[in-house]
């Protein structure tokens, strides 16, 4: 088992460096972020006046077990597993501790409308509605430590990590802002309790100096389509570097042959459906038949 | 009961494949036992479980198909159908599922399609229950007293006898005006459309009591109107919603006719006064369980949907 792992530390960050820089090509930039102390604040490196802060060096490369989560007619979700790796790491941050990673997976994003039932003449009915724009479908979070803890909350919202500072941002005019709060926290706590947003503050363990493994689950009702995952670097409680790599969720054999069907062709898949239930409903009359 | 999921692919979601078999079965065996389709029952059923309510009345739609067969088939053998008159029904209820399907996708843009889905089954079902038990209770107790059943003429008039356009239908051996035939077909096609209803339930009632059509072609032109009506909305389900889940439609099918198949063995023990009371209850127990939840503030107000054209 040792000698496995050890082999593996060697071998994989060449092989993930050579993979990742391919995926990171493809994909539009990880979201834009100014590295280092928000401007002007009192951070958490109040020593950068005397001694200037070490350049940001460090590099993250990922890589996943695979690049295809197949849908099948038994699917109960998966989990996902990441290695990666700190490239051009300070030897003596490491040894304290003081790198945090953060591995996020994210759904295909679109428009998600949080609608509040009210009481009107008795019976409870949708009355106002709020629309997100382009929003996860999914979300699994895994990080060495709880997001809050790693970072100050204005960077981490910055990045938009995890699911309680993710961007919600309301499409359209809105009359009365005031409650965009509540509507923001319902969407969080249903998308939680649902299972498909998800985190494992303990989910991203090193399994030697500078390699890691980080594990996100997949939820039985995960969307298909193209999710993304997203690894955040973290020094000492500042972001440095992020990389990102596509993870595709198909639906294979009978179910994407269906869903296929139901959508280029619906018509003939429609009278199909007819036909499946006349052919059934004979079949039953003749196999019954009692005159 | 773990063990035995499978993916619906157009619900987009793993479902026991053992509730999805044991509903079909239970409504199965009430639809053969009280002679419906059972549309009323499998489209609440599969939205108490989760599915989504577009899903869930296109899918329902396609199993009232195989369950109105079967019954249908056995109608024509014995010659039950009056072709002529389900024809015009017909006309009525492809134009009312036509109709249905246009405040489908309208009430589904303003976010109140669950509400009027639940308000509709709500007022629906409490009223023909509530009819159909008052009806029965009666008949109970004039049996439980050894009175004789009032007897129905059917040549008796009322208004609807006196309206215009008039035809005359052999087999059902009456002449009646097609205005209110195809306004009833329409009624019952618009709540296909909208519900996932075949309708027979309202549309047995109307014709014996309102239409005055003899109680013997009743049932089996019901059924052969309610086939091609369902059919239609199914078609246009899938090609206007894309909401039609074959997968979850099969395993309803055929666990709901083999279901029907002991259904129709206990209902035939059963009087025809005692069926009629034990169906009032199903239906006033499946109104009523939809109206408390209308009523009582719910665990939660806010609901989440995804995407513009997904519900």
């Amino acid at each position: 088992m040792r000698h496995a792992l050890l082999l593996l530390a060697a071998l994989l960050p060449p092989l993930l460096l050579a993979s990742a820089a391919a995926q990171a090509q493809a994909l539009p930039p990880v979201v834009p972020i100014t590295g280092g102390v928000p401007s002007g604040g009192a951070g958490p490196m109040i020593s950068a006046d005397d001694t200037p802060p070490p350049e940001p060096t460090e590099n993250l490369d990922i890589g996943i077990s695979t690049e295809e989560i197949a849908i099948t007619s038994d699917f109960r979700g998966a989990d996902l597993t990441i290695f990666g790796a700190i490239d051009g790491f300070n030897p003596r941050l490491l040894a304290q501790g003081k790198y945090d990673i953060v591995v996020a997976l994210e759904g295909p994003k679109e428009n998600a409308t949080v609608r509040r039932k009210e009481r009107v003449f008795g019976i409870w009915i949708n009355r106002h509605s709020i629309t997100f724009e382009s929003v996860p479908q999914s979300y699994s979070l895994s990080s060495t430590r709880p997001v809050e803890v790693i970072a100050p909350a204005d960077q981490i919202n910055n990045i938009g990590i995890g699911v309680d500072h993710m961007r919600l941002e309301p499409v359209g005019f809105l009359g009365d802002g005031s409650n965009v709060g509540a509507f923001r926290d319902a969407f969080r706590r249903l998308k939680e309790a649902s299972g498909i947003y998800q985190r494992d503050p303990g989910g991203v363990q090193f399994i030697s100096a500078s390699l890691f493994r980080a594990t996100v689950r997949l939820p039985a009702n995960v969307p298909n389509g193209v999710h993304i995952v997203r690894a955040y670097l973290f020094r000492d409680g500042t972001f440095v570097s992020a990389r990102a790599l596509q993870l595709r969720v198909v639906k294979t054999g009978l179910e994407q042959a269906i869903t296929q069907a139901a959508h280029q062709q619906p018509f003939f898949y429609g009278i199909f459906a007819v036909l499946l239930a006349v052919v059934t409903g004979w079949i039953a009359s003749v196999v019954f038949r009692r005159d | 009961m773990r063990g035995v999921t499978v993916y619906l692919p157009i619900a987009e979601l793993s479902v026991n494949i053992l509730i999805i078999l044991g509903m079909g079965a239970a409504v199965g065996f009430l639809s053969g036992m009280f002679g419906v389709g059972g549309g009323f029952l499998i489209t609440p059923l599969l939205i108490f479980y989760n599915i989504p309510p577009v899903v869930a009345v296109a899918t329902g739609a396609n199993q009232v198909v195989a369950s109105s067969i079967s019954g249908a088939i056995t109608h024509f053998r014995r010659g039950t159908i009056d072709i002529k008159l389900g024809t015009v029904l017909l006309c009525g209820g492809l134009a009312g599922a036509s109709a249905g399907i246009w405040i489908f996708a309208l009430l589904r843009r303003i976010g109140q399609l669950d509400l009027v889905i639940s308000l509709a089954y709500v007022i629906l079902l409490g009223t023909v229950g509530g009819l159909m038990l008052a009806e029965s209770l009666r008949a109970l107790r004039r049996a439980a007293r050894n009175e004789p059943m009032p007897l129905r003429r059917p040549g008796h008039h009322n208004w609807v006898h006196r309206l215009p356009l008039k035809m005359r239908f052999k087999k059902s051996k009456i002449y009646l005006s097609v205005l209110p035939v195809i306004a009833l077909g329409f009624c019952i096609g618009v709540l296909t459309s909208v519900m996932g209803v075949g309708g027979g339930f309202i549309m047995v009632p109307a014709m014996i009591y309102l239409l005055r059509i003899p109680t013997n072609v009743v049932v089996g032109t019901s059924l052969f109107q309610i086939i091609f009506v369902s059919a239609y909305t199914v078609i246009i389900q899938a090609t206007a919603n894309y909401t039609v889940d074959i997968v979850l439609a099969f395993f309803l099918m055929i666990a709901g006719v083999v279901g029907a198949q002991y259904g129709v063995r206990v209902g035939q023990k059963l009087r025809g006064e005692q069926l009629r009371a034990l169906l009032a209850l199903l239906v006033l127990a499946v109104g009523i369980r939809l109206a408390v939840e209308l009523v009582i503030p719910p665990a939660e107000i806010y609901s989440i949907v995804s995407g513009a054209a997904s519900y």
